[in-house]
């Protein structure tokens, strides 16, 4: 299974779709030109201070909201490895997988964890953090395929043969 | 065992005589519903494809509201993406006609259903007992291209609904209420089933604001039972069911409510969650700078009826802009044969065409630095209406037109 270790962002419970990509900038043209301003109306400086392969530690329903898809797709844009929250509104859990996005559900974590601190996570297993171990339910192999494709388009075209 | 409306209407879209709770089910879907908020992503996520194709190009129903008339050189090639690629595959096409929802409502949506729409909101669909679910625009792509789709079969809540509204208490506080007992994610990947002797006090128009707003407690779903009234409005707008569903006696609910109608009272959800709610008269004395009735929420005549009822021969306050946007052209014509549209204008209102308007918070009305808005919208959360630094309260027709008189939070009965 995949290993990886990553710097922490901490968020709290029902960070919703309009905070994670605010409407205002839905109207611009690419996903690149939306980034910085991610999480904006929450922490304006945020976008800017991530740096790929960090990972985001929520409390319970991130995602809720709208159907926008912007929302995991600048997410990704953003270079975060993962995210990792008590739980997730549904219709962005379905936009995050479609999107190639890893999403983990645990319960815990989010109240332990201190911003800037490092954690590693075996995906389908365990997150360990401060000499503590996380244990987290495996997603279904279909589920894995799609995220390892890097979303379901993708996915659909390896599985009929199409390669990029 | 029994099964809820939800297991029934997944088991029609899956062909299978049944279906429990968690069961993952491949569909066909009845409809697929997209608005100008993400449809030109689509279709540039369609023609990157290698082999694209529509499955069912009579399922797909594409509507214009959410920027409208469009208020940018980048929203208008978004809008006219949308619309070549409509016209040049021959998909049924809106735009004027009004709030995406309120055009499915009132043209396409049957009882049995399944409906995926590129909207969060679809849950209103459940008024008239269809499954109707929000979907990003990959899952929304897939089901275009090849006719289905998965779903999780979902756990229901089952909402039994008695006895009847007070005067002055209306489907939005009740539903408010409902989210503020179960909270933002007390649905989460659920249905919300409602019925009980209660349902039958409720017009169509409360049924789809209640259904519509089920979402902001997470809910995959919202359904409700197939009645008198819901048959009525099928007729009315010539349509017949595709299949009628009621719960089976031994259906298994992972929550049961009961629900006494006659204890709601007007309620507001404050800043900047759904599911903060208060008291009207808690919140009131509040200062406001903006109020907004309309949406797939309430922006129907019965809505309208509501608020001209209260604003007639009154004034919006002088520090207030009070939007007044009907939810679709019937809407408006009706409001306008009733001389509704009369009575706002003349007490000050902006009335405005059918759109999502400042609802969606990127259109119209959208608010400044520190200022306040009261809505009939779906949202309140931070940023939403505007500024991120700004506050939207979410109340019934009647409050947010006794508020827009008053130029600060007021229930209907303090003007009188």
């Amino acid at each position: 299974m995949e290993k990886f270790t990553g710097r922490v962002w901490v968020m709290g419970d029902d960070i919703d779709t309009d905070i994670i990509m605010p409407t205002e900038y839905l109207v611009f043209k690419t996903i690149g030109e939306m980034k910085p301003y991610a999480f904006s109306p929450l922490r304006p400086e945020l976008a800017a201070q991530i740096q790929p392969g960090d990972i985001i530690v929520a409390g319970k329903n991130f995602g809720c909201g709208s159907s926008r898809e912007q929302a995991p797709e600048v997410v990704k844009a953003l270079g975060i490895k993962c995210v990792i929250a008590k739980s997730f509104a549904r219709i962005f859990f379905r936009n995050a997988i479609n999107n190639g996005l890893l999403l983990i559900e645990n319960a815990d974590l989010a109240d332990d964890m201190k911003e800037g601190d490092e954690i590693t996570v075996t995906v389908n297993e365990k997150i360990e953090y401060n000499g503590k171990d996380y244990p987290i339910v495996s997603l279904p192999d279909n589920l894995v395929e799609i995220i390892d494709a890097g979303g379901l388009v993708k996915a659909m075209r390896k599985r009929n043969g199409l390669e990029d | 065992m029994g099964m809820t409306i939800a297991e029934k209407i997944i088991a029609r879209a899956a062909k299978m005589e049944s279906v429990k709770a968690n069961d993952i089910c491949t569909v066909e879907l009845d409809y697929l519903m997209s608005n100008d908020g993400t449809t030109h992503i689509t279709v540039d996520k369609y023609n990157s494809l290698k082999h694209p194709r529509i499955a069912d190009v009579s399922k797909l129903v594409w509507i214009i509201d959410h920027n409208l008339p469009c208020d940018s050189v980048k929203t208008a090639a978004s809008h006219k993406k949308m619309r070549d690629f409509a016209r040049a595959n021959g998909i049924k096409f809106y735009e004027g006609e009004g709030v995406c929802h309120q055009v499915m409502m009132e043209n396409h949506v049957r009882p049995g259903q399944l409906i995926f729409g590129a909207d969060s909101h679809t849950c209103a669909y459940g008024a008239l007992g269809a499954f109707g679910t929000g979907v990003g625009n990959t899952d929304y792509l897939y089901a275009m291209v090849t006719g289905t789709s998965w779903v999780l079969v979902p756990e229901t809540l089952r909402f039994n609904l008695h006895g009847q509204l007070p005067e002055g208490v209306y489907a939005r506080d009740l539903i408010l209420t409902i989210i503020g007992q179960i909270s933002a994610s007390g649905a989460t990947y659920k249905a919300m089933e409602f019925g009980g002797e209660g349902l039958k006090t409720l017009d169509m128009a409360a049924r789809m604001s209640i259904c519509n707003l089920c979402v902001e407690a997470g809910a995959k779903t919202a359904l409700m039972e197939v009645d008198e009234i819901t048959m009525d409005y099928l007729k009315e707008h010539g349509r017949e069911p595709a299949a009628v569903f009621a719960p089976d006696e031994d259906a298994v609910y992972s929550e049961v409510y009961d629900i006494d109608l006659s204890s709601i009272k007007p309620i507001v959800a404050k800043p900047h969650f759904v599911d903060n709610v208060c008291d009207a008269k808690d919140a009131a004395g509040i200062h406001i700078d903006e109020a907004f009735l309309g949406s797939c929420n309430n922006g129907r005549i019965e809505d309208l009826r509501v608020g001209a009822e209260i604003i007639k021969g009154r004034k919006v306050n002088p520090g207030v802009r009070f939007l007044v946007v009907p939810a679709s052209r019937a809407v408006y014509e009706q409001a306008m044969k009733e001389g509704l549209m009369e009575i706002f204008m003349e007490a000050g209102a902006i009335v405005m065409n059918p759109n999502c308007s400042v609802c969606w918070g990127s259109c119209q009305g959208v608010i400044g630095e520190g200022e306040t808005l009261i809505s009939t919208g779906t949202r309140n959360f931070k940023g939403r209406a505007g500024h991120r630094e700004s506050f939207v309260y979410l109340a019934s027709a009647a409050t947010v037109t006794a508020s827009a008189i008053m130029g600060e939070i007021a229930t209907a009965d303090m003007i009188k």
